[in-house]
């Protein structure tokens, strides 16, 4: 039997007295790009942070290789799960300070070349390196967040709707980074999103989440095709809120 | 009313509520509307200074370790739980502004004492205590606030960093030491300036007593570098103690809005 990377069991969580996630139950395989879609508080995110227990999960739900996260070292667990946020986040600084980050909590240096190429993989010119963040475009700063991930070597990579605050150009150039990044690395990830054409170019697997629970999952071309009766093609079609 | 227990200076008193009663008419003429505070806090100022000032006489008389100590801790409760006030939004306030007032008024004042520069007596003690005390409140109070704001401020760049596998002491670092530089910022600059801009009521209060100016410099200077060392040690532990309430053991960030 294949072991999958991530194996979700019967999560539920609850936020503030209000259940936020009800009953989840998701399997991702190794090199699988899986699409998390969904409304607004439909607890997209919220799942997305228990993976890497940014939200503490219920022991027992969730599985990592076979093993129940809440059983590694937290540290060591999100080193090895990777996340990118909507918002880039970045530090003050350089470019290269930013990249080095992640190593340098776990006592590593990087080389100058060890940062070109992370820079080169997210699509950014090597001259960036001593640029300040500050100066920075919003898609030049999401693909410096998404080096300054990648410098962990994480697998999986979590993506927490990274290209939603970005316009169309740098949404599209940023999507193509990603794409190219699980040819070149294999790397697992789970992306929420709310762009069709994202999940219809990427996805392998897609989970649509609706209060909490997932309300269809399937093939992305099976659940959005033009004779689709399911749940996420109402979704993508604005019928579900 | 016992000998010893005075209150010869009451005419004085009263001609300087002359003053009090100006500001109110001001506020009345320019329609301030803080007539009424002006007078209560007139009123409040007199009853409560009156009162301490029958406590320390009481006290100095008595002169005993554990009345100090006592007062001492009354001091410190009324500091942590005025701070504490101050800190909405702090989880766990009034106990992180308690303890770390505590923390750094006893580190103070143990040293002064321990390096001889004042005596463990009422007399001198209680008055340096006040000042200890109260500039460690306004310590407490600013970082304490700050830190909650870098802490809800900069929550995405803290959670970037704790998803790089940082611990919630490596990805606040940055903006805790903003909130630890903000809450010694104050008293470090009247230091600088002391003399020059303000003759400091430590000061101004020994040569109204009559005592020379030579002998009231060398007590402010004391004085200064007293609370410089009280607003470093008050900062560190608030700084310290409150960002813990914003972090899980599981290395977490936890904001009440969250």
């Amino acid at each position: 039997m294949i072991i999958p990377r991530f194996q979700v069991q019967n999560l539920s969580l609850e936020r503030n007295g209000r259940l936020v996630l009800r009953d989840v139950n998701m399997v991702v395989a190794a090199g699988e790009i899986v699409c998390l879609l969904g409304p607004s508080g439909s607890g997209k995110s919220s799942l997305l942070r228990c993976l890497n227990r940014l939200t503490e999960p219920p022991p027992g739900t969730i599985f990592l290789d076979g093993q129940d996260i809440t059983t590694i070292d937290v540290l060591a667990l999100r080193r090895r799960v990777g996340m990118v946020f909507q918002k880039p986040a970045l530090f003050p600084g350089t470019v290269a300070e930013n990249i080095a980050y992640g190593p340098q909590l776990d006592g590593r240096t990087l080389t100058s070349d060890e940062i070109t190429e992370l820079m080169a993989l997210a699509d950014l010119p090597p001259d960036y390196a001593q640029r300040p963040t500050s100066e920075l475009s919003g898609g030049e700063a999401q693909r410096v967040s998404i080096a300054r991930t990648l410098a962990n070597h994480p697998d999986p990579l979590l993506l927490d709707e990274p290209t939603s605050a970005l316009d169309p150009a740098a949404r599209r150039h940023v999507r193509g980074t990603i794409e190219k990044l699980r040819q070149e690395l294999g790397l697992t990830v789970i992306w929420v999103t709310h762009y069709m054409e994202e999940v219809l170019a990427v996805a392998d697997w897609v989970y649509l989440l609706l209060d909490g629970r997932i309300a269809d999952e399937g093939d992305p071309e099976h659940l959005l095709g033009p004779e689709s009766h399911h749940k996420t093609a109402e979704f993508a079609a604005g019928y579900l809120e | 009313m016992p000998e010893n227990f005075p209150l010869d200076q009451l005419s004085r008193i009263v001609a300087a509520l002359a003053l009090v009663f100006l500001a109110a008419i001001i506020s009345r003429w320019q329609k301030l509307d803080l007539e009424k505070d002006i007078l209560t806090a007139s009123v409040r100022a007199f009853i409560q200074l009156i009162a301490i000032g029958y406590a320390l006489t009481l006290i100095f008389a008595i002169d005993n370790p554990p009345a100090i100590l006592f007062l001492l801790t009354v001091m410190t409760l009324i500091a942590g739980y005025t701070s504490g006030k101050r800190g909405r939004g702090v989880p766990r306030s009034g106990r992180v502004a308690l303890m770390s007032i505590s923390f750094g008024a006893a580190l103070t004042l143990g040293l002064l004492v321990a390096l001889g520069v004042f005596q463990f007596s009422a007399q001198q003690i209680i008055p340096i205590a006040g000042m200890v005390i109260g500039n460690s409140m306004n310590v407490c109070s600013l970082v304490m606030g700050r830190v909650r704001d870098e802490v809800n401020g900069r929550a995405p760049e803290i959670e970037a960093a704790l998803a790089l596998g940082a611990t919630g002491r490596q990805a606040s670092h940055r903006y805790l030491r903003a909130a630890l530089h903000a809450g010694m910022t104050p008293i470090v600059d009247s230091t600088k300036t002391v003399g020059l801009i303000q003759l400091p009521g430590a000061m101004t209060g020994m040569i109204l007593a009559g005592a020379s100016p030579l002998e009231a410099v060398q007590l402010q200077i004391i004085v200064m570098y007293m609370l410089i060392g009280a607003a470093a040690f008050t900062g560190l532990a608030t700084v310290w103690l409150t960002y813990r309430q914003f972090f899980t053991a599981n290395q977490q960030l936890a904001l009440p809005s969250m």
